[in-house]
């Protein structure tokens, strides 16, 4: 297969699902099954061409594909050369693999929805915001540069907020969907000023014109590390890492088949993907913020998702937890088993969402069939040997429950063990002894709490027998998907022997990008040291080695402890779960109420910027226009007191000189009387003045 | 270009003026006719203003010299010799277009349509549409004209009929809201007119008829040094004067952007006046402001815009910072957007400040996208008031399922107006930043909060009206009507269209804006001033 011929059935995977979209929100309604199919259908084909796409990239093609086209063109802009920006499509390894997850979750929840969904009031509306997600996460794989890769991530941030808000009746869906969208708002500032500093300095958006820019030294020092560090804040909002985890949590209002697409398999995971996108780009400051950003989330997460007891709760919880996971391995070297982990956890991340879609669902239909509409029908409390009634479900959400706890012959186990491993050797190498400490404490965490889940919701008895009488396995619409994931959960899907996470394909094939950050700022021992075989071997893939075994081991055990834990506490009841969290009151107060970080926001963040907004609003509306209301009746009351100067004093002056002269006048005419006699008087009198002037 | 001898530009900004005639000579009881008539003759000047685009030439960049403007009309238009002390006035009726105007035309042509039609069932329809009518004029003259007298009259004649529309057609504090609007920009106009008339007497060419020296009005004659008269009061670069009349230029201007603390005016006229009013306000108006920024205080005074390009920046911030905050307080929808106009012209200042290619294009494009994006906000507001008859935030809810077709309609201009990649404003306010940035580090950054504001508020204000239960007493509420569509969708297309591929609004302007960039910082630093760069 050509290369124009990949590069055009990887157009056509993305626009698959957006022909879908574009057809549902215009005609859903009309349609045969409002769409349902359709949509479904067109995802499938996305799917099939993802497939093609990557074995032809994988087995054919060992350099990365690209495409580019010119979007805009500035023309020649002055100190800046030929200003223009292009656009494309990169295929390489990391973008083919990541294409296949995307499509083969997102088939699955497709299918999946048909049941779950099943006389919802907006199905097609549903279908539709899938597909345009898919779209949109999609874009975000394929993409060649920074500039959409902005573009898509805002756009699944919106596909994002429609669906955690599909049921915007309710007030708590709605405020989540905001929540969510805001959030990553807050995260997506950071990275678009990241890019602003690529774009001033680079003068490009291209992922790889980039890295050519800052090896030839364009970008270095402080400004590289701080546009590092701003690119993975979109990350943190993504992927919901510390300290901008809170939405994912409240996400989980949305449909539960959209929590495992969007909030658990894929778009949360783009996060992860960004960060090995621009891997090659990150100092050694950035990798070790990343870690340590990572590992705190990571820690928090696994605490909080002990204490909770909705089961989206525990699964959202873990999800973040994982995610650090995957954060924390990527700072700390691990590059490949870190976007390892994203794929295994996809799928069996997916499988529990779904899992528990399929426990919700049925739970949901016997409390409606009982009459029962106050209990929550995702409170674990209310669960309980939901195995007998349910064993597909039960039996892959064991599956599922084992591959996150990492046991041997899951895919969990193969990736995991990367992951520690690298901390092992990253602590023991760099000092930070504390990721890889966070890490395998983190293990532990991980297979208590999916056990305390596993157990509560499908082993020993039944909570409400009423409800228990109306439970039923999902229909097989739902059940196969759930089947298909825990086979995608097991070893053999990745390589051929289950203790060896070197013999994947994924380690053959994804490879460690090659850093272009100057020497000075890179971690001395990331640095090749000899050649070996024609490659280079660095201090740290030697440690990476020689960490294996041990981290192996240590992991099992930890697993083994948190799994054993958990049957005692709830399976055999040897430890009273509630005399544990009596003697601790304050740290299980602490952490059931998620530390609280939502509190927290609420009267800082939130409550500051609403009384600037209110305080803006008084400044409009009292000072300013107070000034300008003020200077109108000044003016005002100005003309006014001329208006009276006019009318008392200079009127009035008027007025005297006529009075005046009227006075005269009259005085005058008092004179005048018309008798003869009279004026002969006064002409006698005035002669005799004149004679005593003149003469006298 | 011309159609029937007359140009093509002067059809265009006249046309109104010919349909207004029409309308006052319909006899009464024939209301649809004026309607029609408007709609008809609006309609024609988005026809002529395609005219425009199809024949318009990419290569020519326009700005300050005559070869560069395309459709020039120029004629003398009143020539007076011996007036007392001023001597011989000429004055000259020079219209012209180019890459800084075209986009503004298509906008004008656009947006009047689309009021026309908004206008379709407000009261005493003949003195609305003959104000209107000739409104239109006077805004579509303002984009045109390139004599700075012209200029200042078309500036005029849009005022007076604004102050009736909104005074007479408008809600229960019309009265206010008209005065202020007319008596700020009124203040804003006398710093103009007294500029203008500095500029006059500080310029002079030789008559081409009669050889002799005369004073003009030319713009383009004003941006070129050589013709200061030594000794004038604005000759010479860097001069107190020149810098006194920049600043008095630039509040004349920015009264009608508005940029804050001028702004107030705004949200009392928006609040009071008819929805298509709003629209114009919002859509064409308010850019009139930048425009004259860009196209005269620019260019004529590059010293005085270098110099003071930083304040004008932080300018540009507290407006985006400033005005999101203000909209976010407010419980009246249409305040709500009153504010985020503010808020979102605050882009086009940082754009223009930051003077290079992409911030200036941003700008412009800013000005055109708003220009749609906020004249869909207006006309939503009219539609959920014509219908519920109040506007109050708290007092909606549900309407998603009530009305569908609104609500994605709405959602299509919210998450414009939240600047939503795939809608045409994100590529303006993009570019704004990408430029601004590369001037002024800090304040770009700074200004980007305002993107998380922003998605605060509007998300809050779909929450309000669309999401939870539908209150009982809005149980009726019809969704919106094929002609209340007809205003909605043309703009939503552009929206999306341009937010995709935003190329051809690029094009158009490009030559223009990279002639006007380099000409206005040549021109600043020829007397030794840099762009101010905060660290």
């Amino acid at each position: 297969m050509a290369q124009d011929t990949l590069i055009l059935f990887s157009i056509l995977a993305l626009l698959l699902p957006l022909g879908g979209f574009l057809l549902l929100i215009f005609f859903g309604r009309r349609l045969p099954r409002q769409g349902d199919v359709i949509e479904t259908g067109l995802v499938l084909g996305s799917l099939i061409l993802s497939f093609v796409v990557f074995f032809n990239k994988i087995l054919n093609f060992p350099e990365p594909i690209e495409w580019k086209f010119e979007w805009v063109n500035f023309g020649f802009v002055k100190d800046w050369g030929e200003m223009k920006i292009t656009l494309g499509i990169l295929v390489d390894n990391l973008s083919a693999t990541m294409l296949v997850v995307v499509t083969v979750i997102s088939s699955l929840v497709h299918i999946f929805s048909i049941g779950y969904m099943k006389d919802d009031v907006r199905y097609s509306r549903y279908f539709a915001y899938l597909g345009f997600f898919t779209f949109s996460m999609l874009g975000i794989v394929l993409t060649n540069n920074f500039f959409t890769m902005y573009v898509f991530w805002e756009l699944v941030g919106v596909s994002s907020y429609l669906l955690i808000g599909h049921w915007y009746e309710k007030k708590s869906a709605s405020d989540a969907a905001k929540k969510a969208f805001i959030v990553n708002r807050v995260g997506d500032f950071g990275f678009f000023v990241g890019i602003m500093i690529i774009w001033a300095s680079l003068k490009t958006f291209n992922f790889g014109e980039v890295f050519a820019g800052i090896e030839q030294g364009k970008l270095s020092g402080g400004l590289l590390t701080a546009a590092g560090i701003l690119v993975f804040c979109g990350a943190i909002g993504k992927s919901a890492q510390f300290p901008l985890h809170v939405w994912l949590p409240d996400a989980m209002e949305g449909p539960t088949p959209v929590s495992a697409l969007i909030h658990a398999a894929t778009m949360v995971a783009a996060g992860v993907y960004l960060t090995a996108r621009t891997y090659a780009m990150m100092t050694a400051d950035a990798l070790t913020f990343i870690a340590y950003i990572g590992a705190i989330t990571a820690f928090i997460a696994a605490t909080i998702a002990i204490t909770q007891t909705d089961i989206k709760k525990v699964l959202a919880y873990s999800t973040i937890s994982q995610l650090g996971y995957m954060t924390m391995s990527l700072g700390s070297g691990a590059y490949v088993a870190g976007f390892f982990h994203l794929v295994t956890h996809a799928a069996f991340k997916a499988g529990l969402f779904l899992g528990s879609g399929s426990v919700i669902h049925a739970m949901h239909h016997a409390l409606h069939k009982v009459h029962d509409h106050h209990t929550d029908p995702q409170d674990i409390r209310n669960m309980g040997g939901l195995k007998k009634k349910m064993p597909v479900t039960y039996y892959t959400f064991l599956i599922y429950t084992l591959a996150i706890s990492g046991i041997p012959l899951t895919s969990g186990f193969l990736s995991k063990d990367s992951i520690l491993a690298g901390a092992f050797a990253f602590g023991k190498l760099s000092g930070h002894v504390l990721i890889p400490f966070i890490g395998f404490f983190v293990a532990g965490l991980t297979a208590f709490y999916m056990f305390r889940l596993l157990i509560l919701t499908f082993h020993g008895e039944p909570k409400r027998k009423d409800v228990f009488e109306h439970i039923h396995e999902s229909p097989k619409v739902m059940t196969v998907p759930l089947v298909i994931l825990a086979i995608l959960s097991l070893w053999f899907i990745f390589g051929p022997n289950p203790f060896d996470a070197s013999s994947t394909w994924v380690e053959k094939y994804i490879h460690k990008p090659r850093s272009v950050v100057p020497t000075q700022q890179q971690f001395e021992f990331n640095l090749p040291v000899k050649l070996e075989e024609g490659a280079a071997i660095t201090e740290y893939d030697h440690a990476l080695h020689k960490a294996h075994i041990p981290a192996m081991l240590l992991s099992l055990g930890m697993a083994g402890l948190g799994i054993l834990f958990a049957f005692l506490t709830y399976q055999w009841g040897k430890i009273s779960a509630e005399k544990v969290a009596n003697a601790i009151r304050p740290v299980y107060t602490f952490l059931k109420n998620k530390w609280y970080f939502d509190e927290l926001y609420a009267n800082t963040f939130v409550l500051a910027t609403l009384g600037i907004s209110r305080f803006a609003r008084w400044f409009d509306l009292k000072v300013i226009d107070g000034i300008v209301d003020g200077s109108a009746y000044l003016t005002k009351l100005w003309s006014f007191s001329i208006g009276k100067f006019d009318w008392n004093i200079i009127d009035g002056l008027v007025n005297l000189v006529a009075y005046v002269t009227g006075f005269f006048g009259y005085v005058v005419r008092l004179l005048q009387n018309g008798k003869v006699q009279t004026y002969i008087i006064y002409v006698v009198f005035a002669v005799i003045v004149l004679f005593y002037i003149f003469l006298g | 270009m011309q159609i029937l001898g007359i140009g093509i530009l002067t059809w265009i900004v006249f046309l109104p003026i010919l349909a207004m005639i029409l309308v006052l000579l319909v006899p009464k009881g024939r209301e649809i006719w004026i309607k029609w008539i408007s709609v008809v003759a609006t309609g024609i000047q988005v026809i002529l203003a395609v005219v425009l685009l199809l024949n318009y030439r990419y290569d020519l960049a326009g700005i300050n010299t005559l070869e560069g403007f395309q459709f020039v009309e120029k004629y003398r238009w009143i020539d007076v010799s011996g007036v007392a002390w001023f001597g011989r006035i000429v004055i000259e009726y020079f219209l012209g277009v180019d890459g800084l105007s075209m986009p503004m035309v298509v906008l004008t042509a656009l947006i009047c349509f689309i009021g026309s039609i908004a206008s379709w069932e407000l009261p005493k329809a003949k003195g609305y549409y003959a104000l209107y009518l000739l409104l239109d004029t006077g805004m579509m003259g303002v984009f045109v004209a390139l004599d700075f007298f012209l200029f200042y009259i078309f500036w005029e004649v849009m005022l007076l009929p604004m102050y009736f529309l909104i005074g007479i057609w408008g809600g229960p504090r019309r009265e206010y809201a008209a005065i202020k609007f007319f008596i700020y920009t009124l203040l804003g106009s006398v710093l103009m007119l007294l500029v203008m008339i500095g500029l006059y007497f500080s310029t002079s060419i030789i008559d081409p008829v009669t050889g002799e020296k005369v004073h003009t009005f030319n713009m383009l004659a004003m941006m070129d040094p050589k013709n200061y008269e030594p000794g004038a009061i604005f000759s010479g670069l860097h001069t107190t004067w020149r810098y006194i009349a920049y600043i008095a230029l630039f509040i004349g201007f920015a009264i009608k952007v508005p940029i804050v603390p001028f702004h107030t005016w705004l949200p009392d006229a928006h609040v009071e006046a008819p929805t298509p009013i709003s629209v114009i306000l919002a859509g064409v108006l308010l850019k009139m402001g930048t425009y004259g920024m860009l196209r005269i205080s620019f260019p004529i005074f590059p010293d005085g815009m270098l110099k003071y390009a930083l304040p004008m920046a932080i300018l540009g911030f507290i407006n985006i910072v400033y005005g999101a905050l203000a909209a976010m307080a407010q419980e009246d929808f249409k305040k709500l957007i009153a504010y985020s106009s503010i808020s979102h012209m605050g882009y086009v200042v940082l754009g223009m400040a930051a003077l290079n290619t992409q911030g200036v294009t941003g700008a412009i494009m800013q000005m055109f996208n708003h220009g749609t994006i906020t004249a869909m906000l207006f006309l939503i507001v009219g539609v959920l008031y014509d219908r519920a008859h109040t506007r109050g935030l708290y007092e909606f809810g549900g309407l998603a399922n009530q009305m569908p077709k609104y609500f994605g309609i709405v959602i299509v201009a919210f998450f414009a107006a939240l600047g939503l990649p795939g809608l045409s404003g994100f590529i303006s306010e993009a570019f704004v930043f990408l430029g601004a940035f590369q001037t002024y580090k800090w304040i770009a950054i700074f200004s980007a909060t305002g993107v998380i504001i922003t998605a605060g508020y509007i998300l809050w204000t779909t929450q309000r009206l669309f999401f939870g239960q539908l209150p009982d007493r809005w149980k009726n509420l019809p969704d919106i009507n094929a002609r209340e569509l007809v205003t909605l969708v043309p703009l939503a297309i552009i929206v999306i269209f341009l937010g995709v591929y935003p190329s051809p609004l690029i094009n158009l302007m490009n030559t223009s804006v990279n002639h006007l960039v380099r000409f206005v910082s040549e021109m600043g630093q020829a007397g030794g001033m840099q762009i101010g760069i905060l660290p």
